[in-house]
């Protein structure tokens, strides 16, 4: 009996030497695989793990597969109607963005010089978007983020060659919610705020107050409450912002905490008599199925998910969206798609040859400044020395019709890029402050 | 002249095969190491304290204050030497570990766990609530020089993992002469009985607390050179999530030599890049396995597997 133990033993500590050994040895030796084999390699970089994985993440990673097939299908209206992206076929090498900023830089690294992916579109995380942007310019790999929202992310890569942002500034759904409040509830006097209490919160409030002193002057922040991120019980916040009597509530809460405030803020009385303004509001509409009272504000972080205009992509992509998932696009699907044709516009026009996979300075040299159409319409290009792309934005109220169990949104209102966006050179806050300078709205 | 024994030797050679190994290694392979190596640091500060019988689970702490220090010594004092950086992040570190470790040296077993953890937690709360510190999305840290010299950016990486193991080589070397030295063993028998030390005539309070000390400057250079190489900071380095990733390692490698956080930690991060990279949905699970199978079939590590000579001899006895 203690024989057959040891030797139990004996064969499984071999085994699990040999294969740590082996697990080094693989570390050393697989980087092979480049791109040598004539395919597009296209690395993805989403939540798939943890708390921003279900609202945003897992719907990106499942537009940018639905889009890659379709596009190896030569399935896409024009003018994307060439197979994969200039011919080649695309590859999707798929990472999850989980972990934090220093494990997304090693694993960035990981994705241009062992997976020897020729692009790489992602990233969620305004943190993942800081600290990959200086080891993008490093390795000279082709980049585009699509939804982080950090308005520092141009400011401290002063001269981008390699980074690109197919997404808004975040200082935009704010700018845009304050102007929306402006031209549709002009007598507003008492508004208050609840955000995650971490950057994005932070900044969303700090935006968004500036903004709504410029364009609704009269109007006074009457509270302000910064509950902790993932936190998901709102009963203390609610409590105290109802004493206050707001007639607005503005919040930048996004995913699970966004879903359980809006259904707590009403189930308490709070939003009976206060408008909620969510920023982040859009990525919930097919699921609030009435929780949400008829009349609440979202917006959707650009021309994105419902408020996308209706053109040939964008009904191609509602379309196979739908058809592979079972439900409508949200924004973050659709901002997934806005950058994947980017690139492959921007690969197209660099290439010389059908088939050919253009070096990433070629791509870069292609993307800057470019205009291309989008499901969102037409994006430019045009910020950040042409690396930042210009959109406007758009709000709408929240309507239910409990009969068809369909929701719609009503007095949408779109504000242009050039009327929410801060010049090139200027911080979101001085802009702000100064009153807007060179604003056009139309 | 210190006569180096075996083991040092040994040590030296391999820190001297590593890098010279970073010279041809592609870059990815390079990032890798000086982050396992980085890391390896932080664990052994987290081995250092189990070997006297307290689990941290806020090393983080330290682990962030040297990557702070490091960021910070760089946006807001224009100060570039790594020297300089890496060694006012363990000053920081060390000062702040005299002042906590009054307190946290009065207690034991859970107890220690969680007061540690939860001192790692206030930090980053402080830094969360901090936005000229960029709040949670952190801020990137300057472009580091060594002595007056800048690397371009093509030398920077192997320039860092030869700072790296360098630095992992004297802080190996150390603590190897420190377990055999009066002060190592001591904490060893407090572990096992502290009432016995002190009837011995020793403060088992005192040794803990200079432990503790030794422990959180070890983590804080580990925090610094991460920070160094991965360019940016961020409050998680405090979270503790951070922190259960070292006593994890730690646990892999088990406390059975000064070589096994760095072996556990290269493992770790190999094990954790393909996990990535081949189950993207679920790379968690792979990890969780690999320590579950690790505690299940080797319960003091993985450097169990080179102690096997030992191991038999005791199951003879």
């Amino acid at each position: 009996m203690t024989h057959t133990v040891s030797v139990t033993r004996k064969t499984l500590r071999r085994l699990s030497l040999t294969m740590a050994a082996s697990a080094l040895a693989l570390a050393a030796v697989a980087p092979a695989q480049a791109a040598e084999n004539g395919k597009f390699r296209l690395g993805i970089v989403t939540f798939l793990s943890g708390g921003a994985a279900g609202p945003f993440g897992v719907p990106s990673a499942n537009a940018a597969k639905v889009v890659i097939d379709q596009l190896n299908a030569g399935a896409l209206p024009a003018p994307y109607a060439t197979k994969g992206i200039n011919g080649a076929e695309i590859e999707m090498v798929l990472i999850d963005e989980n972990g934090g900023a220093t494990k997304q830089v090693e694993e960035f690294r990981n994705l241009v010089q062992r997976q020897k992916v020729d692009a790489v579109v992602g990233y969620i995380s305004s943190g993942d978007c800081l600290a990959v942007s200086p080891v993008a310019e490093e390795l000279g790999a082709m980049t585009v983020f699509y939804d982080c929202g950090t308005s520092r992310l141009f400011v401290e890569n002063k001269a981008p060659k390699f980074v690109f942002r197919t997404g808004l500034d975040a200082a935009v759904d704010n700018i845009g919610a304050a102007r929306y409040l402006a031209a549709t509830r002009p007598n507003t006097t008492r508004y208050a705020g609840v955000q995650q209490n971490y950057s994005w919160g932070q900044d969303s409030w700090a935006d968004f107050t500036a903004a709504m002193k410029q364009t609704l002057p009269k109007a006074d922040a009457v509270e302000s409450q910064m509950p902790k991120l993932f936190q998901g019980q709102y009963g203390a916040e609610i409590s105290a912002v109802s004493v206050k009597r707001p007639e607005i509530v503005h919040s930048s809460l996004w995913g699970g905490d966004m879903e359980a405030f809006v259904l707590q803020a009403s189930a308490r009385g709070l939003l009976d008599d206060a408008t909620a303004i969510l920023t982040c509001g859009e990525s919930a509409l097919e699921r609030y199925q009435g929780q949400a009272p008829n009349g609440t504000i979202v917006g959707a972080r650009g021309p994105f998910g419902a408020f996308a205009p209706q053109n040939a992509l964008n009904t191609w992509f509602t379309g196979v969206y739908q058809n592979a998932y079972q439900m409508a696009p949200t924004y973050p699907a659709s901002k997934m798609a806005q950058a994947i044709l980017g690139l492959k516009h921007a690969a197209e026009k660099a290439a010389k040859a059908p088939g050919e996979v253009p070096a990433p300075a070629a791509i870069a040299a292609a993307f800057k400044g470019a205009n291309f159409e989008s499901v969102s319409g037409t994006v430019q290009m045009s910020r950040a020395d042409g690396h930042q792309a210009l959109q406007g934005i758009s709000y709408g109220e929240y309507h239910f019709d409990a009969k068809t169990k369909k929701a719609e949104l009503k007095n949408v209102k779109s504000f242009s890029g050039s009327c929410v966006t801060p010049p090139d050179g200027t911080e979101a806050q001085d802009w702000i402050k100064a009153g807007f300078p060179g604003a056009k709205c139309e | 002249m210190m006569r180096l024994d075996r083991t040092e030797l040994c040590l030296i050679a391999a820190a001297v095969v590593l890098a010279a190994g970073g010279l041809i290694a592609p870059g990815w392979l390079v990032f890798l190491l000086t982050m396992a190596f980085a890391k390896a640091l932080v664990v052994q500060g987290v081995v250092m304290q189990m070997r006297a019988g307290l689990v941290s689970f806020g090393q983080g702490l330290f682990y962030c204050v040297g990557g702070y220090a490091v960021g910070m010594g760089g946006h807001f004092f224009g100060l570039t030497d790594l020297a300089v950086l890496l060694s006012a992040g363990v000053l920081a570190a060390m000062l702040l570990a005299m002042v906590l470790g009054l307190l946290l040296t009065r207690y034991r077993d859970i107890f220690f766990a969680m007061l540690s953890l939860a001192f790692s937690m206030i930090l980053f709360g402080v830094l969360v609530k901090s936005p000229q510190l960029g709040s949670t999305d952190g801020f990137n840290v300057v472009s580091w020089t060594l002595f007056g010299w800048s690397p371009g950016k093509d030398a920077a990486p192997t320039t860092l993992l030869a700072v790296t193991l360098a630095a992992s080589l004297a802080v190996a070397l150390l603590l190897y002469r420190y377990v055999q030295a009066g002060v190592g063993v001591l904490c060893e028998a407090v572990r096992e009985n502290e009432v016995r030390v002190e009837y011995l005539g020793l403060s088992p309070r005192w040794l803990l607390y200079s432990n503790y000390v030794a422990a959180a400057a070890v983590s804080a250079l580990g925090g610094g050179l991460t920070a160094l190489a991965a360019g940016h900071i961020d409050p998680e380095m405090a979270y503790w999530t951070t922190s259960g990733e070292f006593v994890f390692i730690a646990l892999l490698g088990g406390t059975g030599h000064v070589a096994a956080p760095f072996l556990a930690a290269l493992v770790f991060a190999v094990v954790r890049t393909y996990a990535i990279e081949f189950v993207p949905h679920s790379w968690q699970m792979i990890l969780g396995f690999t320590l579950l199978g690790v505690i299940v079939f080797l319960p003091k590590g993985l450097w169990s597997l080179f102690s096997r000579a030992k191991a038999k001899g005791a199951a003879a006895s």
